[in-house]
């Protein structure tokens, strides 16, 4: 069974295609690396996937709702607790494991401190427990160890690998070597092409 | 050949090219025989010269509502078939649109003064016609400041549909509001009081000399928008190369 | 759906502003409206049911911005675009969290600002009825606004002056329904009229409010 199966992906960013033809499938237990030079459309193809934004060509097939997205931006509330934060989002993707993602993250002694006193790292690693309380199966995940330090990045590597032990899949944006048994996919081959002949046919020139 | 090939920018720039100049002279005659024609007639023996000034009353009021209209109809085709030369001639047409608006209104002004001692009344219709310039003026507002073109043609689309209901709504609601002044609509068939012939005739001809003009800006306005994406698209183009 | 309301108004508790601010503007400008045309009771009974309603408008107004911005920046738009939660169901949720907090605060404190602007006792149930089927009307229209603007510099300004021409309407209806009762004629006409316009926007609204979010998240 396949979590994710991407073919013929285009994306575009500011109404340029960024890449195009990109295919791959993930399987229950695969991790995808995506690198990439800045600019390439790493995000863009992210996004897409997750379902925020519309891929210009190509198809993305995946089961409804199996996508637990995380990107530069945590959706952490300043005003809330960090236990507050996260059983706000356990609540409305109707997961539980509470203990399981704090600890997970190391944020047990954090647990009732106010959001906005963390640091940069501290409300990344809120971010990413995240991840657990969704229970999806399919992880998109956007630089996730920026900020993080040594430790909680190899924190962050057993989450992910046992997130893969469990069934689940992951999609990854990186430039750091996360220790992971993945695949890694360069998007420099897929960038798109300047040239016109490459347009499906009927696209119009005035509208790159 | 169905007519959305037309909403290809490249067949569109071809056709709108070749009969812009039929349009431009179209309006040109119409609105200069019509707004002459009417300045010749005699004055109506109550309301004496000012009468004329409906020659440009009436059309401008209409062409305001009827362009609302039609960047209604170019909102839902583009929210429906994603044609982009449909949404670019809703964003053109927008502030020919809220000229119309003002010039129905600064005339209705200058034709109410003598009629009815005042500049302004805040009668229904007037108010209406305020009420569609406060709607012309937020979408033209939204256009510009929606940085990535699609997503400024979905927002104006989504907004222009939700103004209408709005605007219809309001149009109503100020009737309920204040009852007012203003005269029946001026050609309307079941009215007692019509308007006569030698009014009449001259006002169909700017009438339609408005709406070629209309046709004509649009044009104009759409091909210039087209090229500016055009434009836009090639210095995107360069850059990445 | 009530994970996002519990959140939304404790955000609105604890960041502070939530619910006072709204009713200290409409205090002020109430307070200010005497200075501007006399403190004659004669002059004041009779603007009292608009300048009721204008503040209100005004004082929802303010906040309006705040609806889906911070949501935006801090990524939590994106997150619930892709949680479980229909969109839908968010911008309602939303609109309803902002109609708690500055809404209904409105409404318990108009009856005492009516006095102040010399609104006979007769007119202040109609006032209060007026704003009860109003103010949803106000919360949902400004969500849809709100939608629109988010993540756009210079938004606030943009918000009003998209949102205001849509409260038209409910303001014509809302403050024609005091007036009726002052005089104390049937309010049935206004009253069935503005809950008509609260309740189809509060039917259609949210697609389209969740509609233009969509389109600025991508």
């Amino acid at each position: 069974m396949t979590l994710l199966s991407v073919q013929g992906l285009a994306v575009a960013r500011g109404g340029l295609r960024t890449v195009e033809g990109v295919s791959f499938t993930l399987d229950p237990g695969q991790a995808l690396i995506l690198r990439g030079p800045n600019g390439i459309g790493k995000t863009t193809l992210l996004r897409a996937i997750a379902g925020l934004q519309r891929p210009v060509a190509g198809r993305i097939d995946m089961a409804d709702d199996a996508v637990a997205y995380a990107a530069h931006a945590d959706g952490v509330k300043g005003a809330l607790t960090v236990a507050e934060n996260l059983s706000f989002w356990a609540r409305v993707f109707g997961g539980g494991g509470m203990d399981t993602a704090l600890s997970a993250m190391d944020l047990v002694p954090l647990a009732d401190r106010p959001a906005a006193a963390l640091s940069a790292g501290q409300k990344r690693r809120l971010g990413l427990a995240r991840l657990l309380v969704a229970r999806r199966p399919l992880w998109v995940l956007d630089e996730p160890t920026v900020s993080l330090d040594t430790a909680s990045v190899l924190r962050f590597a057993a989450m992910v690998r046992g997130h893969l032990a469990g069934g689940g899949a992951a999609l990854i944006a990186t430039h750091i070597d996360l220790g992971l048994d993945a695949q890694v996919l360069d998007l420099t081959a897929f960038r798109a092409k300047a040239d016109r002949a490459a347009r499906p046919a009927g696209f119009n020139e005035a509208f790159a | 050949m169905s007519i959305w090939e037309y909403a290809n920018p490249v067949k569109f720039m071809r056709t709108s090219g070749a009969i812009l100049p039929w349009v431009v002279a179209g309006a040109a005659i119409c609105t200069v025989t019509g707004l002459v024609w009417g300045f010749l007639t005699s004055d109506d023996y109550r309301q004496g010269s000012t009468v004329k000034i409906v020659f440009l009353h009436v059309p401008a009021a209409m062409m305001a509502i009827n362009i609302w209209v039609m960047m209604l109809v170019a909102s839902l085709i583009w929210l429906v078939r994603r044609h982009h030369v449909s949404a670019l001639a809703a964003k053109a047409a927008a502030p020919i649109g809220a000229v119309m608006t003002v010039i129905g209104l600064i005339t209705g002004a200058v034709w109410g003064q003598p009629m009815w001692g005042t500049w302004w009344e805040w009668d229904p219709r007037l108010t209406s016609f305020l009420i569609l310039l406060l709607f012309y003026i937020g979408y033209i507002a939204l256009w510009s400041a929606i940085e990535d073109p699609d997503s400024a043609a979905d927002l104006t689309a989504v907004l222009c549909l939700v103004g209408s209901v709005f605007a219809l709504l309001s149009r109503y609601a100020v009737l309920f509001w204040n009852q007012g002044l203003h005269q029946g609509a001026s050609l309307s068939v079941q009215s007692g009081e019509r308007m006569s012939a030698v009014y009449r005739y001259p006002l169909y001809l700017t009438m339609l000399g408005f709406g070629l003009l209309f046709l004509a800006l649009l044009l104009v306005r759409t091909r210039t928008e087209i090229r500016k994406r055009r434009l836009a698209a090639l210095q995107a183009r360069e850059m990445r190369a | 759906m009530i994970a996002l309301l519990k959140r939304d108004l404790r955000l609105a508790v604890r960041a502070g502003g939530g619910f006072g601010l709204g009713v200290a503007f409409f205090l002020i400008l109430c307070a200010l409206v005497p200075f501007g045309v006399g403190p004659d009771s004669g002059a004041l009974r009779p603007i009292a049911p608009g300048i009721l309603w204008l503040g209100a408008l005004l004082a929802c107004l303010l906040s309006l911005d705040r609806i889906f911005a911070l949501d935006h920046e801090d990524g939590s738009l994106d997150l619930l675009a892709t949680s479980p939660l229909p969109l839908e169901g968010a911008v309602a949720v939303k609109a309803l969290a902002h109609w708690i907090t500055t809404g209904l605060p409105l409404i318990v404190a108009a009856p005492l600002f009516g006095i102040l602007l010399h609104l006979p006792g007769a007119a202040i149930p109609a006032l209060i009825v007026s704003l009860l089927l109003g103010t949803p009307a106000l919360s949902m229209l400004g969500a849809f606004g709100a939608a629109v603007t988010v993540g756009l510099r210079r938004g606030g300004l943009l918000l009003s002056l998209l949102v205001l021409p849509l409260y038209i309407p409910t303001l014509i209806f809302g403050t024609e329904m005091i007036r009726r009762g002052q005089e104390g004629g049937s309010i049935a006409t206004p009253l069935l009229f503005l809950a008509g316009i609260t309740a189809g926007t509060l039917a259609l609204i949210p697609f389209a409010a969740a509609a233009a979010l969509r389109i600025n998240l991508r």
